[in-house]
């Protein structure tokens, strides 16, 4: 064996093993980007770039079939702008509570049950939807119920744990002497955690928001199951109708699609591939620029 | 005239009795200095008089200190109390916002709204601090990229900002370099005429060149409380002249 003893051995193969782990996430992010983009591209230069994002019209079954996702794309907005609006304030103001102002009793069943409601399976966030959502959506504003308001709503709770979460984290980080410093000057807990505690966060609190919205863009079973899915360009008032995303687009009709449908499902989650990648270097840029 | 007068003051932080029997008067418009060991109470004590102590969990304190012959405690706004007696930490802590927001944040927070009040309040307390000419060109920049000396003279204008009485100082010169500390030296030295000044220091030097009065604390207890001059010149207690020529501490 000459110096190599068993030790040296036993280190390399673990070495090995860890390189192998750590390699199987790139391989697998590597695969998906070549699969996607190989079956993708070329169908979407087949169609016209041009022609398939800004097309109004999905329908693959007219002769000749049209293929736009423009609808697709505005659905997804509309939606993960919805869930902003609602899941952003609430879940700043909770991660406030939590970090300045929740006493420790309370703070012991909220915590786990925010991790919980991270943990919940998304076809449950969506049955919830169809039966609690969708109704209430009806009778309060009118309309089928199911709409760009309620998968803005769904979204909107569904992203809270996550801005929860991390922006309770950057708040906590936020050094003591910063609070004391506001109330040494005569200011009252609340002004202090709200105008200069939470300030001094705010990179932690964007870095939540952009990771909630990613979660909202890439969610896919929660949204198909309460907005409605018509592949219809809708205006900004028209909220109480339906709508459908990127990602429902994919999961409602790959199922029997084949041929040029086929490939033009796979160039929608091209474009929701490259959705995805800009909100995660957004993300990347915010931590390199803050040092989160 | 005193200012502070502090009587029978006992605090506990849970078990840890930190202040026995503190009776002492801190005289108006004079710097009174506190030294003695680290641990001794000199902090607590300095955090007792615009109660930042009641921020630290277990802490219990009894006797009584009086502002301008008014109890601290009790049924008082234990804000106005803080607005009117400032505080300057060891370490500066300024706000991660520009130098502007940073001393308008107390004006702001006791409801002054109007933009030119605002910008007369930033350029007097910047002024008094004696940083204006250093920042008046750079009121928009985070005050984090101050030098650590601009930094803890930008928390002495924020401290001023709100009109305080009396400007507690806690080793406020510990964690910068010398030039810094004889920049803030002077400028407390300045500020007497104005307010009411106590600082807490572990540099016994620092406390010579600027207290008009020295109370040496040690392990709880204040040992001795006089004149500066009587202080470091004739102490009357063995352990104060020990501590002061450097047998310990």
């Amino acid at each position: 064996m000459g110096k190599h003893s068993l030790v040296f051995y036993k280190e390399l193969a673990a070495k090995i093993l860890f390189i192998l782990s750590a390699s199987a996430a790139i391989i697998a992010v590597g695969l998906i980007c070549v699969f996607l983009f190989m079956q993708g591209l070329p169908a979407m230069w087949d169609m016209g770039v041009i022609r398939f994002l800004t097309g109004t019209d999905w329908r693959p079954t007219w002769n000749p079939p049209a293929f736009g996702i423009l609808p697709m794309i505005v659905g997804s907005i509309y939606v993960t702008v919805g869930a902003i609006l609602f899941g952003v304030p609430i879940g700043i103001f909770a991660a406030v509570f939590m970090a300045k102002f929740c006493p420790a009793p309370i703070y012991k069943i909220l915590k786990p049950a925010i991790n919980l409601l991270a943990g919940i399976p998304s076809v449950v966030y969506g049955y919830f939807g169809m039966v609690v959502l969708v109704p209430f959506v009806r009778q309060t504003f009118g309309g089928s119920g199911n709409s760009i308001l309620t998968a803005s709503i769904l979204l909107g709770m569904m992203i809270l744990p996550t801005i929860i979460t991390i922006s309770e984290s950057a708040i906590r980080a936020i050094p003591g002497e910063i609070y004391e410093g506001a109330i040494a000057l005569g200011a009252s807990h609340e002004n202090a955690s709200y105008r200069v505690v939470l300030p001094a966060a705010k990179s932690g609190v964007m870095a939540s928001v952009i990771l909630g919205i990613g979660r909202a863009v890439g969610e896919t079973m929660a949204v198909r199951m309460v907005a409605g899915n018509q592949a219809v360009l809708r205006m900004p008032h028209e909220f109480l109708m339906g709508t459908r995303t990127l990602t429902a687009n994919v999961v409602i009709e790959l199922g029997y699609a084949y041929g040029n449908h086929r490939a033009a499902l796979v160039a929608t989650g091209v474009v929701l591939f490259i959705f995805v990648m800009i909100i995660n270097a957004l993300f990347s840029l915010l931590k390199k620029k803050e040092g989160i | 005239m005193n200012k502070f007068s502090i009587k029978d003051v006992n605090l506990w932080y849970n078990d840890f009795h930190a202040l026995k029997n503190i009776n002492m008067s801190i005289p108006a418009n004079e710097i009174t200095a506190f030294i003695g060991p680290s641990g001794c109470g000199k902090s607590t004590l300095i955090k007792s008089l615009n109660r930042m102590n009641d921020l630290v969990e277990g802490c219990k304190i009894t006797g009584s200190i009086l502002l301008d012959g008014q109890s601290i405690h009790g049924n008082i706004d234990v804000n106005a109390l803080r607005k009117r007696v400032g505080m300057v930490f060891q370490k500066p802590n300024p706000f991660p916002m520009s130098v502007y927001d940073n001393i308008a944040y107390g004006p702001r927070t006791h409801g002054i709204r109007s933009r030119s009040k605002l910008n007369d309040i930033v350029e007097k307390s910047l002024y008094d601090a004696a940083i204006w000419d250093e920042l008046k060109d750079r009121l928009k920049k985070s005050a984090l990229s101050l030098s650590g000396g601009q930094q803890q003279r930008l928390c002495i204008a924020r401290a001023l900002s709100v009109q305080p009485d009396v400007l507690l100082m806690d080793e406020p010169t510990s964690a910068l370099d010398p030039i810094s500390t004889a920049k803030i030296e002077e400028l407390v030295l300045k500020l007497k005429n104005s307010y009411t000044i106590v600082i807490v220091t572990h540099n016994m030097q620092q406390a010579v060149r600027i207290s008009d009065n020295t109370g040496f604390f040690l392990l709880g207890e204040i040992v001795e409380y006089g004149e500066t001059q009587q202080v470091f010149s004739i102490p009357k207690d063995k352990r104060t002249e020990d501590y002061i020529t450097g047998r310990f501490g």
